[in-house]
């Protein structure tokens, strides 16, 4: 029986322990209590251990775990909220722990966009000021539970290190030996928070936390859950967009050594076996009959010629300067579009989740860019209150804004409701590849003119997918969505006339969403393609070109000569081998 | 008699000499004409028993006789488009002059061959002839499947019959003028379809004589293996030296020990036949992987040793642009051996040689191993292209192999760079592909 | 049908029942709980499954399990066991190679396993044992500088 050896090895509570000892840890699957902030924190919630605020939790024996409200991708985001966190607690590093929050938006959405996700690079820009309070907040709080120890002045006390001292009389105290006494402690109002020249740990190149288990195998990824009793399922959806499973033969799945369960939904049909090799084989031999639906026939070029017509309509206007029509009557004229295609993410883990449903409670496990929106999503396919949905949420192999829908979790809820085991749904890579919420295709038209070889006006209008529009309505405004003319609109050269439009045009039937750089990748590919047309044109060196519209952008500019210094620009170079400039605001 | 006359009547016996004289030539001999012994009657040879099923399927019903020999003659693979249903036809044939589909054969009465009278379906099998009289292009192997003998021409049916029936209608021919005239087809039947059952030849074997029974009327070999002729039939003259077919090379199985089938051992042969691999000599994949997945593997053991000892009596006939055997292994090292192309080399480094190797030896598995197979000793290179274009999926044994398909993602000259760095690195001459070389083999292979 | 297999994982002898042609990739994560080993396309384009077999760098998601009894497999779990993987694993951190990581099982596997063989490898050599592995981070550069790193044994 292969069941018998299913979970022979290693089960995820061994991981963890071996994990542990090994230092420095994602403790990934503790069981997080109720994180609570304050004021409302009930101080019995954290069972010993100082809790301050959402982020931070110290026990007696000085570890300190921070709680990362952002999630890791790659980015390094877990050892740079640490770092701010730390700086401001004085925290000794090598204490530090990091965990996954869970789903939360009162404690953890992010500031930027109201709700606990990590996009659009907004995790530092959006937690920088949160965090260094909550650090130092609950600094303070261990420096007055020492203070009232010693009976001396809080202000006369340092920290550094985990430490809390008094020079004056030679005493310490470690955070660790002060944890419970702080607990008693109120928080101090409008702490005060270091100057940066004080920084101890933000601004040095600290090792990352999360990658010494990332050499050795021990780093636990969503699609590594291992649940007792888990069984595996692979996926087949509709191959065309907004089809529906028509008839499903599983006679000869049903055979395949090791497959249990074959699960038909209303537009994917799923294969449950003892392994993935067996769910896999299990979907192989099924035989499905498609109902296509309404697009069956359509093509890319039909998709094209639809973006191509609505690009030609005026748009919303996103910003305007100066007088784009009189700026482009005069000089010479240059015009240029640019049409970038669907991509998918096609993030180096597949898509997956492991679901376990029970009739009181919903838990999964999976690696999610966008907690609290999984959870409410995964409670209505579960049809239980969103407060039943548990989620352990997992490091990311690899996010680029895939992991910003919910779709692969909704999915797994509906396969694991028909059986009363974990699952795990693993989809291959063909199926994720097929089945993305893919970067929309977009069109950018560029209408510019040269005057004494610069550029005197400029219009741009982008043409595309609104993904705003669907994934933030609230945000979606006068038509115009921030994301796709991100780095249109927020461009550093200084064009006299600039004049930005938004044509919103939705691709019938193929799902459109956030893609790794979001907006800029679209933008800033073609204005910098067309800068450097407007270069040639112009008769000159494209680094000269751009230097000479960046006045009013120092730092863009020293980017700009830094990267040509260190290229080598107009030096000559082997055959075969190309250099490009661009500048990315 | 005028003297006018006379002459005119030379002259017409002169040209009626001549056709028939050009017929013959390009016609040739016919596929067992090479054997040269005296044939008898089927039913008057007492030897063995050359048509039918083997022993252990003697007393099987009629259904499952047709079943056996309906998979000996593959009619599955070609009509059976991939992901559709079995037998439902839609397969499309690219030739130089159009698409030809083939036909739903489940019994639906209106779109397949639900209609058909034994007589209609024995007219079709050995004859070309369609129900409604019009008559079949030779991608049907009716030249062929001629030589079976009625009574397993209506096994098959039978099992044919026994099938769910699919409505399914294949899409129209597009085949350009002459070539969409079906009527001149009547023509190119009369003259190459020899429209006669196998008959046993006496100086062989019993075992020959099955053998001979199972690889020309039922496994159609020749249809791909034999080259043609001005007439687009089986040029017999040349038996097995091998073709291109569909896009791929079908390699010489002549007794020729340098570049056919003599210097391989019964063992070998055995092996490629029932599992599509043999070793040293590679794995069979594209057209003959298909073959091998539903025919032969499907065989019994005996009728796969008759087929050898038929395939070993073929006259050797060299194939005079492959070398004169395979190359041995690679070196080990990427930097040791031939190195042509780096762009080839390139694709190679990052698609392949995780399962070839640098020598050429697979570590994953033997089937992989691309040393000793014709493929990469091609100096034209169209099977190692064709792989690439189209990959391969075999199933036997239990997913024996499978290769994706790189076709959608590298261009023609990449795959042409790819074949050119994998001919001469593992082969004894390196091609020299060009892109639109494989363009036009994107073109030929069937969809 | 389920075979009873034994296999030498890691230097342990591992037991369990498993079709033949099942990849090994799937014997690891599913049965055996051995999960450093990833899944990433299943037909080895992309490297993230690489073990050792006897020493060299194979892809896990198509080598049958049959293919390797009596073979040597060695995982991510226990590559640091080995004298190259040490190193490798080393010069990883020292250059902090990773970013999601998802793919560096993979890496570190075909890394070390050319540093076995190669002990200086040059840059047609890191090009020749890597360019199957794919990384989506892009974190090639420091890839390759760790390699060299890990072969000359340099600080960062």
């Amino acid at each position: 029986m292969i069941a018998d050896n299913s979970l022979q090895a290693v089960s995820r509570r061994t991981l963890l322990t071996g994990g542990l000892a090994a230092g420095f840890v994602l403790a990934f699957h503790l069981p997080l209590r109720a994180a609570v902030n304050e004021p409302e924190q009930p101080k019995d919630a954290t069972d010993g251990k100082f809790a301050p605020n959402a982020f931070i939790r110290i026990d007696e024996t000085g570890r300190t775990v921070l709680i990362m409200p952002q999630v890791e991708m790659g980015q390094g985001i877990y050892t740079s909220i640490s770092m701010i966190l730390a700086e401001e607690l004085d925290a000794d590093w090598a204490e530090v722990a990091v965990l996954h929050a869970p789903p939360n938006d009162q404690f953890y959405a992010n500031p930027v966009f109201g709700l606990q996700a990590t996009g659009g690079s907004t995790s530092i820009r959006a937690w920088w000021e949160p965090l260094r309070a909550a650090g130092a907040s609950a600094r303070a709080m261990l420096v007055q539970a020492a203070a009232a120890q010693w009976q001396v002045e809080p202000a006369s006390c340092t920290t550094s290190k985990g430490e809390v001292m008094h020079t004056a009389s030679g005493r310490s105290l470690s955070y660790g030996a002060l944890a419970l006494a702080a607990v008693e402690q109120s928080p101090p109002k409008d702490v005060p928070l270091k100057d940066p020249k004080d920084f101890v740990y933000i601004g040095q190149p600290l090792k990352r936390l999360d990658t010494p288990d990332k050499v050795n195998g021990k780093a636990v990824y969503g699609i590594d859950a291992i649940l007792p009793g888990m069984k595996f399922a692979t996926v087949a959806a509709c191959p065309v967009f907004g089809g529906k499973v028509g008839k499903v033969d599983d006679s000869a799945a049903v055979k395949v050594a090791g497959v249990r369960k074959v699960v038909v939904l209303d537009d994917m049909v799923a294969v449950i076996g003892d392994h993935m090799w067996a769910a896999k084989k299990g979907l192989e031999a099924l035989k499905i009959e498609w109902n296509k639906g309404p697009h069956a026939e359509l093509t890319t070029r039909d998709i094209w010629q639809d973006l191509r017509a609505a690009s030609e309509k005026d748009g919303v206007v996103a910003k305007s300067v100066g007088d784009i029509a009189t700026g482009l009557a005069s000089g010479d004229k240059f015009e240029a579009s640019f049409e970038l295609p669907f991509l998918a993410h096609a993030s180096m883990e597949p898509i997956n989740a492991t679901v376990h449903v029970r009739p009181d409670a919903c838990e999964i496990w999976t690696g999610t860019q966008i907690m609290t929106r999984v959870q409410s999503e995964a409670a209505k396919a579960a049809g239980l209150p969103v407060d039943k949905v548990i989620i352990n949420n997992h490091l990311l192999g690899g996010g680029f804004g895939r992991k910003l829908e919910p779709d692969m979790v909704i999915a797994a809820v509906k396969i694991a409701k028909q059986v009363d085991y974990p699952v795990k749904v693993v989809w291959t890579r063909e199926e994720d590849i097929q089945h993305d919420v893919y970067r929309p295709i977009y069109r950018d038209q560029v209408t510019a003119s040269l005057v004494d070889g610069k550029v005197a006006a400029w219009k741009y209008k982008v043409a595309g997918s609104a993904v705003i529009a669907r994934w933030l309505p609230s945000a979606f405004e006068k038509g115009i969505d921030i994301d796709a003319v991100d780095a249109a609109v927020e461009t550093p050269y200084d064009f006299p006339n600039f004049h930005v439009e938004y044509v919103r045009a939705e691709p019938p039937a193929v799902p459109t969403g956030f893609w790794r750089g979001v907006g800029p990748n679209n933008n800033v590919f073609a204005v910098e393609c067309a800068m450097d047309e407007l270069a040639r044109k112009a008769g000159k060196d494209p680094v000269e070109f751009r230097r000479s519209m960046l006045t009013k952008s120092p730092r863009a500019l020293a980017v700009l000569n830094l990267a040509a210094e260190k290229s080598g620009w107009g030096q000559p170079l082997p055959p075969r081998v190309g250099r490009g400039i661009c500048v990315q605001p | 008699m005028s003297g006018k006359m006379r002459i005119l009547a030379s002259l017409v016996m002169i040209a009626i000499v001549a056709v028939a004289l050009g017929i013959w030539i390009i016609r040739g001999p016919g596929p067992l004409d090479f054997a040269g012994g005296t044939k008898v009657a089927l039913a008057d040879y007492r030897a063995g028993k050359p048509a039918g099923v083997p022993a252990k399927l003697e007393k099987a019903s009629l259904v499952e006789r047709g079943e056996y020999l309906a998979k000996a003659a593959d009619c599955m693979v070609c009509h059976t488009k991939p992901g559709e249903k079995e037998y439902s036809g839609g397969l499309g044939f690219k030739l130089p002059f159009g698409t030809l589909y083939s036909t739903n054969i489940t019994p639906d009465k209106d779109t397949g061959i639900g209609n058909y009278s034994d007589q209609d379906f024995l007219d079709a099998v050995q004859r070309g002839k369609r129900h409604d009289g019009a008559r079949l292009y030779p991608a049907m192997p009716y030249t062929s499947y001629t030589y079976m003998t009625d009574e397993d021409v209506l096994a098959v049916k039978a099992y044919l019959f026994s099938l769910p029936a699919v409505r399914a209608k294949p899409p129209e021919n597009t085949l350009s003028f002459p070539f969409n005239q079906r009527w001149a087809m009547m023509f190119w039947s009369a003259v190459f379809n020899p429209d006669t059952r196998f008959t046993p030849d006496t100086s062989k074997s019993p075992e020959w004589n099955r053998g001979a029974y199972l690889t020309e009327a039922l496994a159609h070999c020749g249809e791909c293996h034999t080259p043609r002729n001005l007439g687009f039939a089986l040029d017999n003259r040349k038996k097995f030296a091998g073709a291109i077919t569909a896009g791929w090379r079908a390699f010489n199985i002549s007794s020729d020990k340098a570049t056919g089938l003599g210097n391989w051992r019964d063992e070998d042969l055995i092996s490629y036949l029932s599992l599509g691999h043999a070793p040293g000599h590679g794995s069979a994949s594209g057209p003959m992987g298909e073959a091998v997945d539903h025919s032969f593997s499907q065989f019994a053991p005996e009728d796969i040793s008759s087929i050898v000892a038929y395939l070993r009596s073929v006259p050797p006939v060299p194939s005079p642009d492959l070398p004169a055997g395979t190359a041995p292994v690679a070196p080990a090292s990427h930097k040791d051996g031939v190195t042509a192309d780096a762009r080839g080399k390139k694709v190679f480094a990052g698609a392949c040689v995780s399962c070839h190797g640098w020598s050429g030896a697979s570590p994953v598995s033997p089937m992989a191993t691309l040393t000793g197979t014709w493929a990469v000793n091609d100096p034209a290179a169209i099977n190692v292209a064709q792989i690439v274009l189209s990959g391969t999926r075999r199933h036997t044994p239990d997913d024996a192999l499978s290769m994706p398909a790189f076709g959608n993602a590298y261009t023609d000259d990449e795959i042409a760079a790819v074949a050119n760095y994998v001919t001469a690195r593992f082969g004894t001459k390196g091609s020299k592909l060009t892109a639109k070389d494989v363009a036009e083999l994107r073109e030929q292979t069937a969809e | 049908m389920h075979m009873a297999q034994t296999l030498t994982i890691n230097g342990e002898t591992k037991s369990f029942n498993a079709p033949p042609e099942m990849p090994l990739l799937w014997v690891l994560r599913d049965i055996l709980g051995m999960t450093g080993t990833k899944f990433g396309c299943g037909i080895a384009q992309c490297g993230a499954c690489t073990v050792h077999v006897d020493g060299k760098a194979v892809r896990s998601c198509v080598l049958p399990v049959s293919a390797v009894e009596n073979r040597a497999v060695t995982t991510i779990e226990a590559v640091g066991d080995t004298p190259s993987g040490a190193k490798v694993q080393k010069a990883w951190l020292d250059l902090e190679v990773i970013q999601c990581g998802y793919c560096q099982s993979g890496q570190i596997m075909a890394a070390a396993a050319l540093l076995a063989e190669t002990s200086h490898p040059d840059d047609s050599d890191i090009d020749a044992a890597m360019a199957g592995n794919i990384c989506r981070c892009g974190t090639y550069v420091r890839i390759r500088e760790a390699i060299k790193q890990a072969a000359n044994g340099r600080q960062s």
